[in-house]
């Protein structure tokens, strides 16, 4: 039955989840490391996925709900000794705020119109982690060291700076949004903001405060950015203002188009894929083009250009649609 | 005769756009149980009229009342939850979702978070029907015409309405398919009051129990059918126009 | 606050109001005709300063020689990269809104790219054609700045001039008024589409190339007067020209007095926060007509 959560959908995430908790007995130290941060950004963007992929709505503001997490952890840590539980929720509650109260305000634009003013949200967010730099560092932002990061449960203290156990906390933070995500969109919640993206109006008309549910889905997607906003400053240790540019809300963007706008899996498909290919390729094309100053940047924007043109529904989006229509 | 409440009422409806009078103070009245019909040629308000009704226009002067209650100001997600179905003259299904999805839609504010097992078999009987069982889990795009126009009409029943709007409901249909179209109509209004825009005169002689002729914005004659046939006004407004007789 | 220190700043301003107001003009026709967001705006602003750098350091000579040519070449370039790309990319797109927002971001990269590339990550001057202070009883004035603020004007009449008195603008206000209407009297709107791109890029280009004297060229440079502009054409009304002219003197001379005052970011701040605001409860602009 479609709309349910059928037993080969929940097989195929358990799969992932668990390929993905093996992966770290086999990888090796770098891309063991790497791999911990993959799963952190695909939190960042699967969180976008909901508003961009499920609910139609182009933001452009995104990297201020991953800095509200990011900000919510690590300035609480840094400047107020919290633990790292209760920083964490911080992180979550920094992001639930932030969403609530900037939903509200850009869920009253549609079309070109939310995209920019999304946009300057996120602006002035930036520049509100500059202006307050006495306590953010601004650019050079603040580093939280080995001692503020552990995370304790009665007697039992974790090193959050030991690799393995950094990767856990990433593996279980990925999995737990992964099946939220999951539950969200198969259920009636998300077939509400599947119809909003196709026609809002029809929406209405069957009954729907449209505005609620986009509401919900921002204050869902801001919460879940800023999980994974806190859990970076946690985990890595490191909370700049860097991380607030608009680069960073275009990133999140990139990573769902690569792996399929409104699908499950997308998120962590485009994240690790990007991941690899913009480190890969500035060995690469530095080496063979040396003094070219190749970047980020060139990658980024072609791979934005050849995706839009030829492969808009991007790879999972593009498997659904020729081979496996039951992916979620 | 008791005086009962009837279920819609409108005092004084208006609607300009520009320096237009779409729909001009119109006064109408429509009982419990009713199969009523709303005819005219093209332009004459019937569209807007039927908009200002379910909330997805508002009106710039003048009321109405559903179930004895002012709704006039109220946004159309609201007026939905009170029982006033509309089902597009334009098809305006979900055209990437599947039928059961378009039709779930319908159903699943009624049921909430919790029983979906009583969701489905609303589901499935609202696509029994009209005859769509079999087309459940394909795609609304991928559907005729005509069985997209059911699929509307499936959406409509879903929601339980107690007052289901069809605008031009018989638009592209074949003739075996617009017969198949009023047995259903009748079987509805067993149990929800029906308002239907309609071209087709046949149909409308056959379902509607009273006529209204909307021309220029306003109501132009009100009665049973034989009365509007007899009507000479109505002949050379509408009848006489070279519209499906 | 002494007269003399307003009148610097409200210099200043007008300096920023003029070249912004060409910018501005240039996303407005396209948000406009095409309908396109174009995000890649700032970025062809930026390549026309980099060309004003070659052109002026190519060319030798007296720097108004240089800069003149630069004047001449770098919007044109810059028009010829702006038309390639209409034509590889947004047309293949049809124009879809969503589908160009992405693909002019992916532009905004590549020209990035191209031009830390060719140029470098360093900032680079460009001398100014003429180096004339004006003196005012209380300060010298820059005569360049002075020149700036004149040249806008002409050229801003001279845009105006082109899409209200000639055919070239009717053919464009038609096709913005009603696409489909404006394709069945025979007009290319294809071809319309083009052009506007272009032109857009070209306003850009131009005030790049005017401003490149008086601050670097540097391959970042385009981020912040895309932002400035995205809040001129949004207060003066999407698509409407008189509203970004009156939204440029506005916001320009708000920025040049308000940086006078604050730290420059608490001004950015403030300044955003409040015309994000009144995007949020004035979708229309603040001179923009309430239906569409």
């Amino acid at each position: 039955m479609r709309g349910a959560i059928s037993v080969r959908i929940v097989l195929l995430h358990v799969a992932v989840v668990a390929v993905l908790f093996l992966l770290q007995f086999v990888l090796p130290t770098y891309h063991h490391g790497v791999m911990a941060r993959v799963m952190v950004l695909a939190v960042f963007a699967m969180g976008y996925n909901l508003l961009f992929g499920y609910t139609g709505l182009l933001s452009l503001g995104h990297a201020m709900f991953f800095c509200a997490g990011l900000y919510g952890a690590g300035l609480t840590v840094y400047h107020l000794d919290w633990a790292v539980a209760p920083a964490f929720l911080a992180g979550l509650a920094s992001g639930l705020a932030l969403s609530v109260g900037v939903g509200v305000l850009v869920l009253r634009t549609t079309g070109p119109a939310f995209l920019i003013v999304t946009l300057m949200f996120g602006q002035i967010f930036y520049l509100l982690t500059l202006y307050f730099a006495e306590y953010t560092r601004g650019d050079d932002g603040i580093v939280l060291s080995q001692a503020m990061r552990r995370l304790q449960f009665g007697d039992t203290v974790i090193d959050l700076t030991n690799p393995a156990n950094r990767y856990m906390a990433a593996w279980i933070l990925f999995s737990v949004v992964l099946f939220i995500t999951l539950a969200l969109v198969r259920a009636p919640f998300g077939r509400v903001l599947i119809a909003i993206r196709e026609n809002e109006e029809r929406t209405r008309m069957l009954g729907y405060d449209t505005f609620v549910s986009k509401l919900a889905a921002m204050v869902a997607s801001g919460v879940i950015c800023a999980a994974a906003g806190a859990a970076y400053a946690l985990l890595f240790g490191y909370a700049g203002a860097s991380f607030a540019e608009v680069h960073f809300s275009i990133l999140p963007l990139l990573w769902v188009l690569v792996g399929g706008a409104a699908t499950v899996l997308g998120p962590i498909l485009g994240t690790l894929l990007m991941f690899y290919l913009v480190d890969y390729s500035n060995d690469i094309l530095n080496a063979y083009f040396q003094g070219w100053n190749l970047s980020y940047l060139g990658v980024v924007g072609v791979a934005l250009v050849l995706l839009i043109l030829f492969f808009p529904k991007g790879l999972l989006g593009s498997v659904r649609e020729r081979w496996v229509k039951w992916l979620p | 005769m008791a005086a009962v409440t009837p279920l819609l009422v409108t005092r004084g409806l208006s609607r300009q756009f520009g320096g237009l009078k779409a729909v001009d103070a119109v006064d109408f009245e429509l009982q419990q149980g009713e199969i009523r019909a709303i005819i005219g040629p093209n332009g004459a308000g019937k569209t807007t009229f039927v908009s200002l009704v379910c909330g997805r226009v508002l009106p710039s002067s003048g009321r109405v009342e559903f179930d004895g209650a002012d709704i006039s100001r109220l946004p159309p997600h609201r007026r939905t939850r009170l029982g006033i179905a509309y089902t597009f003259q334009i098809t305006s299904v979900f055209l990437n979702l599947s039928a059961y999805d378009n039709v779930a839609l319908a159903a699943q504010r009624r049921h909430g978070a919790s029983g979906s097992a009583g969701l489905d078999a609303d589901v499935r009987a609202a696509l029994a029907r009209v005859g769509l069982s079999d087309r459940s889990e394909e795609l609304a795009r991928n559907l005729s015409y005509g069985h997209q126009r059911l699929l509307e009409i499936a959406m409509g029943l879903a929601l339980k309405p107690r007052l289901l709007i069809l605008d031009e409901p018989t638009q592209g249909l074949s003739d075996g398919e617009i017969a198949n179209f009023v047995a259903l109509v009748r079987e509805i209004a067993a149990e929800a009051t029906v308002l239907l825009i309609e071209h087709n005169m046949h149909v409308v002689m056959e379902l509607a129990q009273k006529i209204t002729v909307m021309n220029f914005g306003r109501i132009l004659a009100e009665g049973t059918p034989a009365d509007i046939r007899a009507n000479t006004a109505v002949q050379d407004a509408y009848l006489g126009t070279g519209s499906d007789g | 606050m002494s007269f003399p220190f307003l009148l610097l700043a409200t210099l200043e301003g007008l300096v920023t109001a003029a070249t912004l107001a060409l910018m501005a003009i240039g996303l407005s026709l396209v948000f406009g005709v095409m309908r396109v967001v174009n995000v890649a705006h700032g970025e062809f602003f930026m390549l026309g300063a980099i060309l004003a750098w070659a052109v002026t350091t190519a060319v030798g000579g007296h720097p108004a020689i240089g800069f003149l040519a630069a004047l001449i070449v770098a919007p044109l370039l810059v028009g010829a990269a702006a038309l390639a790309s209409e034509r590889l990319v947004l047309r293949k797109l049809h124009y879809e809104p969503e589908a160009t927002i992405v693909a002019t971001i992916g532009l905004l990269y590549i020209i990035q790219q191209v031009a830390l590339t060719f140029y470098g990550p360093d900032a680079r001057p460009v001398v100014a054609p003429f180096t004339y202070r004006v003196a005012l009883p209380w300060f010298g004035y820059s005569g360049y700045k002075l020149a700036v603020i004149g040249f806008s004007i002409i050229l801003l009449i001279g845009t105006w001039l082109v899409l209200t008195r000639t055919r070239a603008g009717l053919i464009m206000r038609a096709t913005q008024y009603d696409r489909e209407t404006a394709q069945a009297f025979g007009i290319p709107v294809d071809r319309v589409y083009a052009w506007v791109f272009a032109l857009g890029a070209m306003l850009a280009a131009v005030a790049a190339v005017l401003i490149v004297p008086i601050q670097q060229a540097h391959y970042l440079m385009g981020h912040d007067p895309l932002l400035l502009s995205f809040i001129v054409v949004i207060i003066g009304g999407l698509g409407s020209l008189r509203g970004t002219l009156v939204a440029a003197l506005l916001i320009g001379l708000s920025d040049g007095i308000l940086s006078v005052f604050y730290s420059p970011t608490l001004a950015k701040i403030v300044a955003t926060s409040l015309v994000a605001l009144v995007l949020v409860f004035r979708p229309q602009g603040l001179f923009g007509k309430t239906a569409r």
